[in-house]
This record gives structure tokens, C-alpha cells and sequence, in this order.
């Protein structure tokens, strides 16, 4: 049986927004399916015919974890489709927003095409140059011209279309007023192409052309190492994708599935057991017991009255309820903060990459010994300065500075993702070095959810006493009773409650023989005795009474992750730690022996709250991380300098974040981060690697000794030993270090 | 030496139709999913109603 109510898919408009196409004979679908794991997984998905034989294509994706279907109308229907999935252990995950996928594929494709054209001229210019390399150009000079012809226009592509993007970035960047490395990189190709086809044209050299595809090969295969992706993770996600496609409208008598953008003020849903609610409303009929955990950060449910205002992304975790909608779904309390300015900000910054700093310098320090040898040689012979000034340029092309950093940042994004910590891209790497503050979020990311350790103190109960405990507790949802019932259940049996009863927000009550129990609040209890005999220490937790007597009281308390302990010791040390929670104070004791004084922590923050917490500490000037896993967290996520998002599962909802950290290997962090900072300097000791090869170049340049074979030599030479050393270097480092 | 020339025009024909392979072949969506296919053609049953090609 399929776990959920899958009636909206008969919704013509919902159905609109999640297929891919139809027409009166057959319909397409792409599904996300995050459960499939395994090759058998494939073989099912793609044989979903022998259980459905109006399915007629199916094939999977299985990285991106996609299915494509595409099913006879007259058949089966797409909600048949959908049950069958979830039956089997396949439930897809229906958001109405469209991926970008198609985008992505779009632009990896074009890097294959440019690679391919560059690697094919790369090989057949080398081939045609062998002549030239073993010294035998003097043979017959019509198959000198010829190759030398052949090579120009084997390079013309090259030049146009793989390079193209380099000359592009460097000419924007320019326009901003900014060196980035694609400057010297196009100055370098173009120098090197027009030197070529001078020394062709006018007959008296071979030119540079094996070199210059070269260059553009190696630049392009560092690119393909950096695009990194994690094709089923969703870096990008807002609320829409949290909240559901649709929900169940009271119209006169009957239930209509409606989707969420159509909801209007005044519509009555029908909220069932573990849904969420997707606009903000007030409770008309039923419990409400509203879990808040993603939304506030609050860790318990909250019990409502009719009457009472719910707010949009809470989770009903009680029976069925009815609300009314006060407000539309974007115009929610939570969602507002989409609103805000920081969801609009354009987060590409140019200036901030390492390699950008240093070819600033790199552009002026070439450019300069280029034009001295110029004019040192000029009064020799205008042909030889000519000659240098090129070859400075051609020979001091940053073909190795460019490498290092795709080479190290691309590895060391595998080496974070084989430990779970999956980030957006590699620029996040270098981001992440630079930490000096972590914001944590409390509950979801420093306390898990839903394991809420219960402590009893009292006298202690007798078997007969937890028979009726048990037998209580077992009539209520609320997530307390839940917690106590799992305390003592173990192999116990226990008999069936007589006269039960409970008060929303307040307790339960319950008759077993002759034994009456009460269970609940400070508050519940005292109104029962009409006294106030309950100690204000434990005004805050659950109290036991059986038969008049108050026997002892259940405290709750979160589970902190194992290892947070020895994690915040070691980031004290390093960081500037603090802590944000939507919660209330009652957990600053126990965070307090976590979390030293001078450490800050801030309780009832709201969603915005956060977010203008982390605005004003880059204010200051702090570089900040922040650790954090729900939807009030999502605008301190997309504030920080980076925003880790934590989640249970990787293919859960997170919001939108620079990163996924599984929480298995939350206590990794002080090593993601110490790893961070190793990687940049692994790319500065590469800078000066390549700062050497350029001196050995730049001799020969600047001595008007520069033939095409040495420039052919040393600069695959150079770019190869930096990738060398990118890669052996962060395997070897990430292993010392544990990674 | 003239022979060389033929060869030279042989070798980049052969070169240029792999090139052209290579583009068709990420063109045809040959290299978007580089994990599923490895896995499929361990699957021996024919499938009776599937469609050749996916578009």
C-alpha cells in the first residue's frame, strides 16, 4: 500500500506542472527518486512494463537518480503510475519546480565539444611539427609550406571556438577594470597565434601552433576536472520544493485537491496527519498539534485550539485538522523572508579567487620584462626584439598557474564528497578557508531531531504502576507521550485504558481498575488538585501523578550529536563559536558547558533574526561559516560567507546552501576546514612551481633563443608537474589528515 | 617524398571522422549519464515493447 494520498494527481492543473509532455495517446514524465541505490533498483525501474503494461518506455538515470517514463493514456494514468512506484519502495518526489538540468548538460556539452576540437588539432599539429622537431624541415620546401598551411588551419578552430571563452571572460573583465588569469591566458594565445602565422606566412620559422593547441587542451581538461557536480543534489532549493504541490480544499461537502498557488484567502483545508500546511491559517476544527522543528527551530510540537493562528511550513503531527487561510502562501510569515534583499543578491564575486590576485601581478611583471628585452635588443636589430618580445609572452603564458587551481580545488571537492561534505563548487573551497567565526544552528544541526532524550525523576515505579503508564500513553499522539511510551515499552505488554481523556496542550488522563493516572503539564496537575504544589524547577517538565499522588516528573532534554563535544573543543581553539536557536532558553545550561562564555548564544530568533544576526557579524568584518539545516535557517544560510546546510540524508530537503554536509560526518568539520586552508596552500607552492618554469622560459626568451621545440617541451612539461603535483599532494595530505 | 603528402591527406581524413564521431557521440547524449549504461547491458532480457531510442 502506498504511504501517501496521491488524489491531487487527478488535478488536471497539477498534472500540467509535473509532465513533460502529453498528447491523446501518450504521456511523458521525469521523475527524481532519490530511494534508488543499487544496479537491481535499475533493472526494476526499467522493467516497470512487466507490472504496468501501459508503461511502455522507462529508463533511468541512476546518478542523477531520474526516471523517464513515458505511459499509454488509454492504459493506466499517471496517478497509477506514481502509486506503483511508491508501492515498491520508489517513492519519486514531486515538486512543481522545474531543474535546471537541461541547462547544466547544455554547458558541459559545449566543454566536450570545445576539448574535442582542441584535442584533435593539439595531435594532428604535433604530427604535422615532427618534421620540424627532428630537424628534417630542410628536405623539400613544398611539404614545409604544406604543413605549415595545414596547421594554421588546424589551429583557426582552436583559436575561434575552444578558446573563445577565455577571450571573452578576459575582455569582461577587462571592461570591469579587473586582470583575472584570462588575460594574460588570451594575450598569450593571441601572441602565440599571430607570431605563428607571421613566421609561416613570411617563410622563416614553423610557428608556435603545437603549442598553442596544447595550451588550450590542458586549460580545458583543468576546466572539465573543476566542474565537479553533484547531479542529484539540489544546491538551489527555496520553499517551494519543501512545501507540498497541493493540498485538500473544503468545497461545500466535498474534498478538492488544489494546487498550493491557487489556495485564496478564505478557502478551508483539510490538513491530515503529517502534513504540512502551506499557507498561513487559523485552526477551525480538530487537535492541532504542530510540529515547527524546520520552520522555527523549535524542537517540540505545539499543541493549538480552535482559534489559534498556524503558520505556513509547520507539520500537522496529530489527527486530521481544518483551517482556514488568512493569508496566501507567498505572503506566509515564513516565506517572506524570499522577500528579502538577500535572496536577490548576485553571488558572483571575480575579485575573490586566488588565482585572480596573482595575475594581476603575474600580467604586469610579463608585460613589463616583454617590453625591457624589447628595447634592450631594438638597437641590435629590430627583427630580434621583435622576436623576444613575442617570445617572452608566448613562453610566460600561465598555462601552469591557470591548472593549479582547477587541478587541486577539483580534487580536493572529490575528497570532501567521498567524505560527505558535498559542496556547490570549488570556489566554495577557498571560502571556506578563510573562516574565522561558525554559526551553528541549535536544533536539527547541533541536536538531532527527533531523538529527544526523556529523563524520569521520582520515586520509582512498580510494574503495575507501568502497566497503566503504558496502557496511557499509548492512546496519544502527542510526541511526548510518544517519548515516554518508547521509555518504558521494551517487551512489556500492557492493558487497554479505561476513561481516557486529553486535554490539548495540557496532559492525559486515564482509569486502569482502580489506578487513576495524570499525566502532563505543571499547570494541568495543579488545576487538577486545585492547588499549587508543583515546584517551579520542574515547571517546565511532564509530571506523573497516580492516584493523588505525584509520583515524579519526566524531563526532556535534546540529544546533542555524538562527538559535538570533542568537535566544539577542537574549532574553540581556532574559531569564534556561536549558536542561534529559534528554541527557547531552556537548553542555555546544557549549552553553556558546550559553549564557553565568551562564545555567544542567542535563543527565539526568528527566521529574519538570523539572518540579520549573520548581515551584521559581516558587518564587522567576520568571515563567517554557518551550520545550519532547516527553512529558518535559510536566509542566515544564503548570508553567510558560506552556508552549510546538514541534513540526515543527502537527498533530503535542504535549503538552498553553498554545501551538503551528511550529518555522519558532522564531526569531520575542524578537518574540512583544516583541509581547506591546506589545499590553498598547495596551490601557492604550484604558483611558485610555475614561477620557476617561467624563469627557465623567460631565459630563453629574453636571450632571443626561444625555438618552437623548447616552447613545445616546456610547457606541457610545466603543466603536467603541476598536476602532478596538485593531485599527489591533496591525496597524500587528505589521507594524514583522516580524510 | 610525394607519397607522404597522400598519407598526410589519409591520416587527417581518418582523424577528422573521429573527431566527427566524438562530436555526434556528445551530441547524441552518449557521455550525459557516463554510469547507467555500464549497468544495463548486464540485464539479458529482451524488452518487449521498448522503444530503440529515447527521442
Amino acid at each position: 500500500m502506498p504511504k501517501r494520498d496521491y488524489t491531487y494527481l487527478d488535478n488536471p492543473d497539477i498534472k500540467e506542472k509535473i509532465i513533460d509532455f502529453s498528447n491523446d495517446k501518450y504521456t511523458s514524465i521525469t521523475l527524481f527518486i532519490p530511494t534508488m541505490h543499487c544496479s537491481s533498483c535499475i533493472w526494476i525501474l526499467e522493467n516497470l512494463y512487466k507490472l504496468n503494461p501501459g508503461i511502455i518506455f522507462s529508463r533511468v538515470d541512476f546518478l542523477k537518480k531520474k526516471l523517464e517514463l513515458k505511459f499509454m493514456n488509454v492504459d493506466t494514468t499517471l496517478k497509477e503510475v506514481i502509486i506503483l512506484l511508491d508501492s515498491i519502495g520508489y517513492e519519486p518526489v514531486i515538486t512543481g519546480d522545474r531543474d535546471d538540468s537541461e541547462r547544466l548538460t547544455s554547458e558541459s556539452k559545449k566543454l566536450y565539444y570545445r576539448l574535442g576540437i582542441a584535442g584533435f588539432a593539439f595531435g594532428n599539429i604535433m604530427l604535422l611539427s615532427f618534421p620540424e622537431y627532428l630537424g628534417i624541415s630542410e628536405g623539400s620546401s613544398l611539404s614545409f609550406n604544406l604543413f605549415g598551411y595545414l596547421n594554421i588551419l588546424l589551429a583557426l578552430p582552436v583559436l575561434f571556438y575552444s578558446a573563445s571563452d577565455y577571450f571573452i571572460s578576459a575582455f569582461k573583465g577587462l571592461r570591469k577594470k579587473i586582470v583575472n588569469i584570462d588575460v594574460p591566458i588570451a594575450l598569450g594565445i593571441s601572441v602565440l597565434f599571430m607570431r605563428s602565422i607571421f613566421e609561416i606566412l613570411s617563410g622563416t620559422g614553423a610557428g608556435f601552433f603545437d603549442s598553442m593547441t596544447g595550451l588550450v587542451f590542458f586549460l580545458l581538461t583543468g576546466r572539465l576536472f573543476q566542474n565537479k557536480t553533484y547531479e542529484s543534489l539540489n544546491f538551489e532549493r527555496d520553499y517551494k520544493s519543501y512545501f507540498p504541490l497541493a493540498v485538500n480544499i473544503i468545497k461545500e461537502v466535498q474534498l478538492l485537491a488544489t494546487s498550493i498557488d491557487k489556495i485564496v484567502v478564505g478557502d478551508k483545508m483539510n490538513i491530515r496527519h503529517n502534513e504540512i500546511i502551506p499557507a498561513d491559517s487559523i485552526l477551525m476544527r480538530g487537535d492541532g498539534l504542530i510540529d515547527y522543528s524546520f520552520v522555527t527551530g523549535e524542537a517540540e510540537a505545539v499543541s493549538l485550539k480552535v482559534g489559534d493562528k498556524i503558520y505556513a511550513g509547520g507539520k500537522q503531527v496529530g489527527g486530521a485538522i481544518d483551517a482556514e487561510v488568512i493569508k496566501e502562501v507567498s505572503n506566509s510569515y515564513l516565506t517572506q523572508l524570499w522577500n528579502n534583499k538577500t535572496f536577490k543578491k548576485d553571488s558572483v564575486n571575480l575579485i575573490q579567487e586566488i588565482t585572480n590576485r596573482i595575475s594581476k601581478y603575474f600580467t604586469f611583471a610579463v608585460v613589463s620584462i616583454a617590453v625591457i628585452s624589447f628595447f634592450y635588443w631594438f638597437g641590435n636589430s629590430t627583427a630580434i626584439a621583435f622576436n623576444t618580445f613575442t617570445a617572452v609572452l608566448i613562453v610566460a603564458c600561465p598555462c601552469a598557474l591557470a591548472l593549479s587551481a582547477p587541478f587541486t580545488l577539483g580534487n580536493t571537492l572529490r575528497i570532501f564528497g567521498r567524505n560527505r561534505l558535498y559542496l556547490k563548487n570549488s570556489n566554495v573551497i577557498e571560502d571556506l578557508s578563510k573562516t574565522k567565526k561558525i554559526v551553528f544552528d541549535k536544533t536539527g544541526t547541533i541536536t538531532q531531531i527527533g531523538s529527544e532524550e526523556v529523563k524520569y525523576t521520582g520515586t520509582e515505579l512498580s510494574e503495575e504502576e507501568i502497566n497503566i503508564l503504558l496502557s496511557v500513553t499509548s492512546n496519544s499522539t502527542h510526541p511526548k507521550s510518544l517519548s515516554i511510551h518508547r521509555l518504558y515499552k521494551a517487551d512489556r505488554k500492557f492493558d487497554i485504558t479505561e476513561d481516557y481523556d486529553e486535554i490539548p496542550g495540557q496532559g492525559v488522563k486515564g482509569r486502569l481498575g482502580s489506578k487513576t493516572l495524570l499525566l502532563g503539564s505543571a499547570t494541568f496537575i495543579d488545576n487538577y488538585l486545585g492547588s499549587n504544589i508543583i515546584l517551579d524547577n520542574i515547571k517546565s517538565s511532564t509530571v506523573l501523578m497516580i492516584n493523588d499522588s505525584v509520583k515524579g516528573y519526566f524531563s526532556f532534554s535534546n540529544k546533542y550529536r555524538d562527538g559535538l563535544y570533542d568537535l566544539v573543543e577542537r574549532l574553540r581553539r581556532k574559531y569564534r563559536l556561536s549558536v542561534l536557536s529559534g528554541d527557547n532558553e531552556s537548553e542555555r545550561t546544557e549549552l553553556k558547558n558546550l559553549f564557553p562564555s565568551k562564545n555567544q548564544m542567542l535563543f527565539n530568533q526568528s527566521p529574519l533574526d538570523k539572518l540579520d544576526h549573520i548581515e551584521s557579524l559581516k558587518a564587522e568584518g567576520e568571515h563567517v561559516l554557518m551550520l545550519g539545516d532547516g527553512l529558518n535557517d535559510a536566509g542566515a544560510l544564503k548570508s553567510g560567507n558560506v552556508g552549510i546546510a546538514i541534513t540526515e540524508n543527502a537527498n533530503n530537503f535542504t535549503p538552498a546552501s553553498d554545501g551538503i554536509l551528511d550529518s555522519k560526518s558532522f564531526v569531520l568539520l575542524d578537518k574540512f576546514l583544516d583541509f581547506s586552508r591546506t589545499s590553498i596552500k598547495v596551490i601557492k607552492i604550484n604558483f611558485a612551481i610555475s614561477f620557476l618554469y617561467n624563469i627557465v622560459g623567460l631565459s630563453f626568451a629574453v636571450s632571443g633563443n626561444l625555438s618552437p621545440i623548447i616552447a613545445a617541451i616546456l610547457m606541457p612539461l610545466s603543466s603536467i608537474s603541476v598536476v602532478i603535483f596538485s593531485m599527489v599532494s591533496t591525496n597524500f595530505l587528505s589521507k594524514r589528515i583522516g580524510l | 617524398m610525394s607519397v607522404i603528402i597522400v598519407l598526410i591527406g589519409f591520416s587527417l581524413v581518418v582523424a577528422l571522422g573521429f573527431l566527427i564521431a566524438f562530436l555526434w557521440s556528445v551530441k547524441n547524449g552518449q557521455f550525459d549519464d557516463k554510469y547507467t549504461p555500464a549497468v544495463r547491458i548486464l540485464f539479458d532480457d529482451k524488452k518487449k515493447n521498448s522503444e530503440k531510442n529515447n527521442k
